[in-house]
């Protein structure tokens, strides 16, 4: 096929086929050259950007939710359209028609929609009630089909955060295509997709498939719709960087109108934009600051996006987090780094809009990164704190050089993949259970296999090892079963039309399962393994505290002891959830990642023998425990970086706080050391690390005068935040953490 | 294979040496200097374990990825002089391993071994306390010969040398005593870096838990400003930030 939108491009097989890759390999260059290239803001920029900040304070003032319309379920077209400021803007489109007025969306259930509303203020409108009457949602189907086991699982908190009243999120659709194709051409392979799908024979799997055709060529359409709502054609190719960044922002902003999923990411736009910036500044149609700026309005728009959620929802989720995740960087298969002028700009963002914790930009870092770049990214990081890491080197060789990040630590092929969320499970909480014989003291529920409490006066690592064997197959089974369910509903009632039209009609799916407390369960173990814990009863006879004696190794020291004790736990889980089938033959994954429900994780176990008392949050993620680290930082980098990423395929967090003077005197040295930690660092085959370079007094004068600090990100696991947009009790939790200071 | 004794290990130093260093903290201490910020490190064996290199090397080894071309291992205390043939080992074993050694020490004993263990060192981070005898007699215990003496060694070998000093006001904060730093480093060509050091209070805690007095308590702490005053006298000493190995 051709187009005249592409002339200037270098041919090849991303015109015979959808193949988004193909073309950005073939057309990109690659820059290995330094930032004083960068253009600041434009006068534009500044005053458009003052505007929006203005509706930040306006929205802080009302609580966090500056306006609901309650009378329209969000979808693609049923807003008319909104502006910041029209004449000004150069990127349009708004979820709805104001900005940060936030839309309904009650297909993943209307019950939290009805208390969102409640909790600021409003009612959801009679009309939308009446509707969903007769409607089925997601979290109507779901509760129709969970068993009592499954039930009182998520209501003692073994596994929490499951998406079974909202959106499920973490689905990237390739929201280049658009620009790249345009919609009618989009429409075009669906349709031959469809139409040669009736050549084979009909099956559950068949019938799924074709009907979910039919709703994404007709989402594309709205697309279509929207998009002209603005006064934009994006039937064909853009043609020019402006078109490419704009036609791309509807895509996205079409999926964030029909679905409020928890996690909404973006994918790994900067380089594909750059080759359209490239061809408009050879032609002379563009200038440098004219790109910063083009990136600049775009980002603002990533900015203002918002879902409404509840109170419940925001102390799993703090900080009203859309993970408008964004991949920078990284290598091609080639060996040519996809580090461009855009990667750059992108960064850049930070310092012409300030920080800002979305859209979450995550840096997929190689050994092979220039330079200059990986400085640039350490000076971002140490400026800002709002980027994090993830290991290109490790992920490349199982996903190629076209994939990214959903949320925050989750890979995928973009296009071509897609996973199916299942927030975590409880392990201290599980260990509690299992020595209790099917017994959860914190609320006093019966679940699981029904045994004696374990006997005796001190705890034996072989007696509560064996405990777990039975306990572990028992909720791995119960989880992949409630996560079926959850999946199949959410098909049903609620599917992702307008992402996966933006998918191939062939997708593998990951089943993304989750642990929270590895570093509790870890050295509760090591707890019992190496010191005394005596066990404490109640009157009932069940185990509530423990009384530990002696010394013990603890993870996060880079003791192999205690740290092979993490590792072959994550080992364990995920062996054990692979013995139960998936919905729709999904790969089984595991992420050792809490979002902030660390806080909310730990306040609802008891005390365990690592010492932690009951109510306590766990660390975040794969982190040790706050302060037990004896060695210093590079010893707790390595302690996390011994989990397997075989093991835990999606993801594994690790949220790093060092003060400035910890990484050198002089901020070019800050700045060298920062680098060598990340190389070394994932030299070691780490996964992730968010970085901040902060001291702690910077966040207890932000705790006692948070109007002060309005804008003060920090990254917390796996995103970034404004510190005054976590509930007390995470910001506490947050200023508790480690921070490694100089010695 | 002899044996040390060791306070502590900080995986992640990045103040004490170049780049990215493992930083060993040996116990024990022959000086007794009134601005010590680690007095939990003189007694001969206090809380320490005995280590030995061969352990050391294993530990340093985890941490190889993070040296790059700059970093490596750097020996602190105490002082790493009172355990010289345990601290060539570790340095010897740390060479063999391609691992940059640095040694930071108050240059306050000479012997045999210890010049053995100049043999396997990088650089040298000497402490020159104070520029005047008098002030080294009467807050360090020792005469300022020995650290000079052990500089003139140093400039013999050709061993890379960053000379440090404590500012602490009142007692070594004037621009005579810069002066002074300046010269010394001027003479030897080995030295091509000196750091001033700002005198801090935070090891209080740790006089307080030892229930020794802290003989500098009362003693004013310097601002960034006031050093960077300072460094300003120093020339191209204090501009070379980033030393080569």
């Amino acid at each position: 096929m051709e187009s005249k939108n592409w002339i200037g491009f270098n041919k090849g097989l991303w015109q015979e086929e959808i193949n988004v890759r193909d073309f950005i390999q073939s057309n990109y260059n690659e820059y290995t050259g330094d930032s004083s290239f960068l253009s600041g803001a434009t006068e534009r920029t500044n005053a458009l950007m003052k505007k929006v900040e203005g509706l930040f304070a306006l929205e802080r003032q009302f609580g966090g939710v500056l306006d609901i319309d309650t009378a329209t379920v969000s979808s693609l077209t049923s807003y008319s359209p909104g502006y910041i400021d029209k004449e000004n803007e150069i990127i349009v489109g708004m979820q709805t028609n104001r900005p940060l007025k936030r839309g309904v969306n009650p297909f993943g259930g209307i019950r939290m929609a009805r208390q969102a509303c409640k909790a600021y203020g409003y009612k959801l409108s009679d009309k939308i009630e009446e509707e969903f009457r007769y409607r089925t949602t997601h979290n109507d189907g779901v509760f129709r089909a969970y068993t009592d086991e499954m039930r009182a699982a998520r209501k003692c908190h073994v596994i929490t955060g499951l998406p079974d009243a909202y959106g499920r999120g973490r689905i990237i659709g390739d929201y280049r295509r658009v620009a790249l194709y345009g919609v009618d051409k989009l429409i075009e392979e669906k349709q031959k997709d469809k139409a040669m799908l009736s050549t084979e024979s009909f099956d559950t799997e068949q019938i799924r498939l074709d009907e979910e055709l039919f709703q994404q060529i007709a989402f594309l359409g709205y697309m279509k719709e929207m998009a002209m709502m603005y006064g934009f054609d994006i039937s064909l190719p853009a043609q020019n960087a402006k078109e490419a960044i704009q036609w791309t922002y509807f895509a996205y902003l079409a999926s964030i109108k029909e679905q409020n999923g928890a996690a909404m990411s973006l994918g790994r736009v900067s380089t594909f934009f750059d080759i359209y910036i490239e061809r408009d500044i050879k032609n002379g149609t563009l200038t440098e600051e004219g790109a910063q700026e083009l990136m600049d309005d775009f980002v603002m728009k990533l900015r203002i996006a918002r879902h409404l959620r509840t109170p419940e929802y925001n102390e799993l989720f703090g900080g009203d987090p859309m993970w408008i995740t964004e991949a920078v960087g990284g290598v091609g298969e080639d060996g040519r780094t996809l580090v461009t002028k855009n990667s750059f700009r992108v960064l850049n963002t930070l310092y012409t809009l300030g920080s800002s914790p979305e859209p979450n930009l995550t840096v997929l870092w190689s050994k092979n990164l220039p330079e200059n770049f990986k400085k640039f990214c350490a000076k971002v990081s140490k400026d800002t704190n709002s980027i994090q890491y993830e290991n290109d080197d490790l992920m490349r060789p199982i996903y190629g050089d076209d994939y990214a990040i959903a949320c925050c630590v989750s890979a995928m092929k973009v296009g071509k993949q897609m996973q199916f969320f299942g927030a975590r499970c409880n392990l201290p909480k599980l260990m509690l259970i299992a020595i209790n014989g099917g017994y959860d003291t914190s609320s006093n529920i019966h679940i699981g296999p029904q045994m004696p409490v374990l006997e005796g006066d001190k705890l034996t690592f072989e007696a509560v090892m064996e405990r777990l064997d039975i306990y572990l197959p028992w909720l791995s089974h119960l989880y992949v079963n409630t996560m079926n369910i959850i999946h199949y509903m959410h098909d049903k009632y609620a599917y992702e039309k307008t992402q996966m039209a933006l998918h191939d009609t062939t997708v593998d799916r990951f089943m993304a399962f989750g642990v929270a407390g590895l570093s509790v369960i870890t050295d509760s173990l090591s707890a019992i393994k190496y010191a005394n814990v005596k066990p404490i009863r109640n009157e009932e006879g069940y185990i509530v505290e423990f009384e530990t004696t002696g010394e013990f190794p603890k993870y996060g020291n880079d003791d192999d002891r205690v740290d092979l004790i993490a590792k072959d736990m994550t080992r364990k889980v995920i062996t054990e959830l692979r013995k139960t089938k998936t919905y729709r033959n999904a790969i089984h994954t595991l992420s050792v990642l809490t979002i902030t429900s660390n806080v909310m994780y730990g306040k609802n176990t008891a005390a365990t023998p690592d010492g932690r008392k009951a109510g306590e949050p766990f660390a975040p993620g794969a982190n040790p425990m706050h302060n037990r680290e004896e060695n210093g930082a590079l010893a707790s980098l390595n302690s996390v970086a011994k989990l397997s990423y075989d093991d835990c395929r999606d993801g594994i967090s690790n949220t790093f706080s060092i003060t400035p003077d910890a990484l050198g005197k002089t901020n070019d040295e800050q700045i060298d050391n920062l680098v060598t930690i990340l190389d070394g660092y994932f030299a070691k085959m780490a996964h992730h690390i968010n970085v901040n370079v902060m001291t702690r007094e910077t966040l207890m004068k932000a705790y006692e005068n948070p109007e002060e600090y309005p804008n003060l990100t920090i990254r917390v696991s796996g995103y970034a935040v404004h510190f005054n947009k976590l509930s007390r009790e995470q910001q506490r939790e947050v200023i508790s953490r480690t921070f490694h200071e100089a010695i | 294979m002899s044996k040390g004794y060791i306070h502590s290990f900080q995986s992640l130093g990045t103040v004490d040496g170049p780049g990215v260093r493992f930083v060993v903290f040996f116990q024990g201490c022959n000086l007794r200097c009134k601005c010590c910020h680690n007095p939990d490190t003189w007694a001969k064996v206090g809380d320490s374990k005995l280590f030995e290199a061969s352990e050391v090397l294993r530990r340093v080894l985890r941490y190889k990825e993070y040296f790059k071309d700059n970093g490596g291992i750097t020996l602190s205390g105490g002082e790493p002089l009172l355990q010289p043939n345990f601290a060539k080992e570790i340095f010897a074993l740390c060479k063999e391993n391609g691992i940059n050694t640095c040694l930071d020490t108050s240059g306050s004993i000479i012997n045999n071994d210890v010049l053995a263990l100049l043999d396997v060192t990088d650089r040298v981070l000497l402490d020159v306390k104070y520029t005047e005898n008098s002030l080294y007699l009467e807050n360090v215990g020792c005469s300022i010969n020995l650290p000079l003496e052990f500089l003139g060694i140093l400039n013999e070998r050709n061993i890379s040398t960053t000379l440090r000093q404590v500012i602490i006001p009142t007692v070594n904060d004037s621009i005579e005593n810069i002066n002074k730093l300046y010269e010394i480093a001027k003479s030897h060509k080995c030295v091509d870096k000196v750091e001033l050091l700002p005198f801090r209070k935070i090891c209080q805690t740790k006089y307080d838990e030892m229930n020794i007095p802290f003989s500098f308590a009362a003693l004013p702490t310097p601002t960034k400003k006031d050093i960077e005053h300072l460094n300003s006298f120093l020339f191209e000493y204090a501009l070379n930030t980033s030393p080569s190995v």
